[in-house]
């Protein structure tokens, strides 16, 4: 009886997350103001430049709860739940959910709570996390500031805004610089956070069944001729900046792609890849992978080939939680191969790939 | 048999009760209905979403808080008053206690509002998620991440703090003033001995969050939501639940409970489940009444009338109703 199932539709939620300054409110107004038909719930930490007076609009201190697990990395956002169970009781006045991060928070908690929390599972979606990122002075952020660095590293999509305060030589430096950190985020160019909303909304990042491919995502050039609508004025406010992004850019040499000397507590990424995985190998591994190094674990991505398994499998995870369904049959002009990508700090990179290897199936 | 008279409401049921005799439903897009005979007239209340009712004790009002930052009561005739404003704030937490006295949150701070309209403030590190008044009125528990706080509502003492660690969702105060139970982000129940602090009680093994929670009769049992059944903690004894295996009511094969509501006058409990099903099962034997089929969206609110002949109810889908127990 299709009557007694209610339709329940999950309300998608776009985490924006950005150092301060880099253009989050902005980038918040635009997707506010502009007539794209949709409504949108929003939680804030403060008003603040909201420019938007609504009753969708909600301030909520950030409350990160430990879960009760044993887990100190299992954290998730209290006042998220309580305002998605709230914002729950009119469905239908709001097609989406943005949530805007403080500019030094670790987004890990809020995308924990869309895994975590049985209600907002049941009710919403995370969508995707959109990490606004400075230009001028992203490098000297990832450098002094551990939650620069973990927002690029949570990020599906980056903006990359202030492009207009750098030269081409330094965007090429920054943008390597996020690519060795989140191989796989979509990078966009942007000045004063404009951008076609659609590149920003309805992701479905984290939706498992759109999990395409995990070759890197290379640059979407940005039409900077779009932004017609508003004008380069001097209040920018990044003169006194000058300075700094040439520190920031000390000792780099330009020309030449190696990475960027990785402090002891970088983020980077690990990509491995492999043929046919045996599941009787593979699951235990990826389940003590996660147990043993979760807390160093920022994001993990996979597409698998399973040992007499006809189906893609597909897993996703943020610190100790995995998730992975069977996505759809490998087709016949696919080759037959397992992507895995882990993204955190103090991995160690031979250990996990030599035992990832091991769960190859045996030749 | 029991009959049922139904109401398309259109809105998230969040509140079901009684003002007097008149049925009346808080709804989640800011509107009440205060039934007349065959007829809900509703009535806009907040502008935004209603987030929390209650029902005063003395049955006359209903206490509503809202997205809008305002706390209005509605009278069985309709009259609206604003009992106080804290415009932004979402206020999402509302505690009715004796002789008017009342409490609501909507975020760090707990205010009380007495019965002649004085308002008194405590504020908390985190942020409120749970209130509820002991039986006479005078102390107020606040459930917080980290355990709850006791509050002396009349005096500027600080409050008395029971630690467990986690994220406490909801309180509630038995009627005998002897212990505060809350529920737990983690599916359990937490409960303390009020007089020392003691006790520690963990009542755990729910499949899901336990989102209401009911005493029977002079608070023998604590009734709750969250599992394939209603799950009913003895009270009665001296040490509370501990060692004791609680009553397993309404057991479904198919469904799992979203409400529970004691029933005023008998050791019988109101089960409602996210099939939209509806029973009453009594304590003594487990023999259990069906009062409403399974349809439509989950149960999310049950109550009783003063005499426990109906019961109002209501569901996420906007579905309100009157169970009349006489036919």
């Amino acid at each position: 009886m299709t009557e007694t199932q209610a339709t329940v539709t999950q309300v998608p939620v776009t985490v924006l997350t950005g150092y301060l300054g880099a253009g989050k409110t902005t980038l918040l107004n635009r997707i506010l103001s502009e007539n794209h038909g949709k409504k949108y719930a929003v939680v804030v930490n403060e008003f603040g430049e909201i420019g938007i007076d609504n009753d969708l609009i909600v301030e909520s201190d950030e409350e990160i709860y430990e879960m009760n697990n044993g887990c100190i990395c299992c954290t998730v956002r209290g006042d998220l739940i309580r305002v998605v169970e709230g914002l729950m009781k009119r469905p239908g006045n709001f097609d989406g959910i943005l949530v805007e991060t403080t500019g030094l928070a670790n987004p890990a908690p809020v995308a924990q709570t869309f895994f975590m929390d049985e209600d907002v599972r049941a009710k919403s979606r995370l969508d995707a996390v959109i990490t606004v990122a400075d230009a001028l002075n992203l490098l000297k952020r990832l450098d002094d500031a551990p939650e620069a660095e973990e927002q690029i590293a949570f990020a599906d999509v980056v903006l990359l805004n202030k492009i207009d305060l750098v030269s081409p030589a330094e965007l090429a430096n920054v943008e390597r610089r996020i690519r060795a950190i989140n191989p796989h985020a979509t990078i966009h160019r942007t000045e004063r956070s404009a951008i076609d909303l659609d590149k920003v909304l309805d992701r479905g990042a984290f939706d498992l069944e759109r999990i395409l491919s995990l070759d890197p995502e290379f640059l979407e050039g940005e039409d900077h001729d779009h932004d017609h609508d508003h004008v380069h004025d001097e209040n920018c406010g990044h003169d006194h900046h000058h300075h700094d992004h040439d520190h920031a850019h000390h000792g780099h040499d330009h020309d030449h792609h190696h990475d960027h000397p990785r402090h002891d507590n970088a983020v980077f990424s690990i990509s491995l890849r492999g043929g046919v995985l045996d599941p009787q190998k593979f699951f235990p591994w990826i389940q003590e992978v996660t147990q043993v190094e979760g807390p160093n674990i920022l994001r993990l991505k996979g597409i698998l080939a399973m040992d007499r398994d006809p189906d893609r499998y597909v897993i996703q995870g943020v610190h100790m939680i995995i998730e992975g369904t069977h996505q759809r049959p490998w087709r016949d002009d696919e080759k037959r191969e397992s992507r895995l990508v882990f993204i955190g700090r103090k991995l160690n990179e031979e250990a996990i790939r030599k035992s990832f290897e091991a769960c190859l199936k045996a030749a | 048999m029991p009959s049922i008279q139904s109401f398309p409401l259109g809105a998230y049921v969040v509140a079901a009760s009684f003002l007097g005799d008149r049925p009346v439903f808080a709804l989640g897009d800011g509107k009440v209905a205060l039934v007349d005979g065959a007829a809900a007239e509703t009535l806009g209340v907040h502008t935004g979403g209603l987030l929390a009712a209650a029902r005063t004790e003395a049955r006359d009002q209903l206490i509503t808080t809202g997205d809008d930052g305002r706390v209005v009561s509605i009278d069985a005739s309709g009259t609206l008053k604003e009992i106080a404003a804290r415009p932004k704030k979402w206020i999402d937490q509302i505690a009715t206690g004796p002789g008017g006295v009342l409490a609501f949150a909507g975020g760090r701070e707990a205010i009380v509002v007495f019965p002649d309209g004085k308002e008194k403030q405590f504020a908390h590190e985190r942020t409120v998620a749970g209130l509820a008044f002991a039986p006479k009125g005078v102390r107020l528990a606040v459930a917080r991440y980290n355990g709850v706080s006791l509050w002396w509502v009349g005096t500027d003492a600080k409050p008395t703090e029971f630690e467990w660690k986690g994220s406490h969702i909801a309180v509630t105060w038995a009627p005998d003033g002897r212990h505060v139970v809350t529920a737990m982000q983690e599916n359990a129940l937490h409960g303390w001995r009020v007089s020392d602090g003691g006790g520690n009680m963990r009542m755990s093994g729910y499949p899901g969050k336990v989102k209401s929670m009911s005493w029977s009769i002079k608070g023998r049992f604590l009734a709750t939501s969250g599992a394939e059944m209603a799950v009913l903690w003895p009270f009665h004894f001296k040490d509370g639940p501990m060692g004791k295996q609680p009553l397993q009511l309404g057991l479904s094969a198919q469904s799992v409970v979203t409400q529970v509501a004691c029933h005023p006058t008998e050791d019988v409990v109101a089960i409602g489940y996210k099939d939209g099903s509806i029973i009453a099962a009594r304590f003594a034997d487990g023999d259990e009444a069906r009062l409403r089929k399974a349809e439509g969206g989950p149960v999310s609110a049950l109550g009783w009338d003063a005499t426990g002949i109906r019961l109002a109810f209501g569901t996420e889908d906007g579905t309100a109703g009157l169970i009349d127990l006489a036919g």
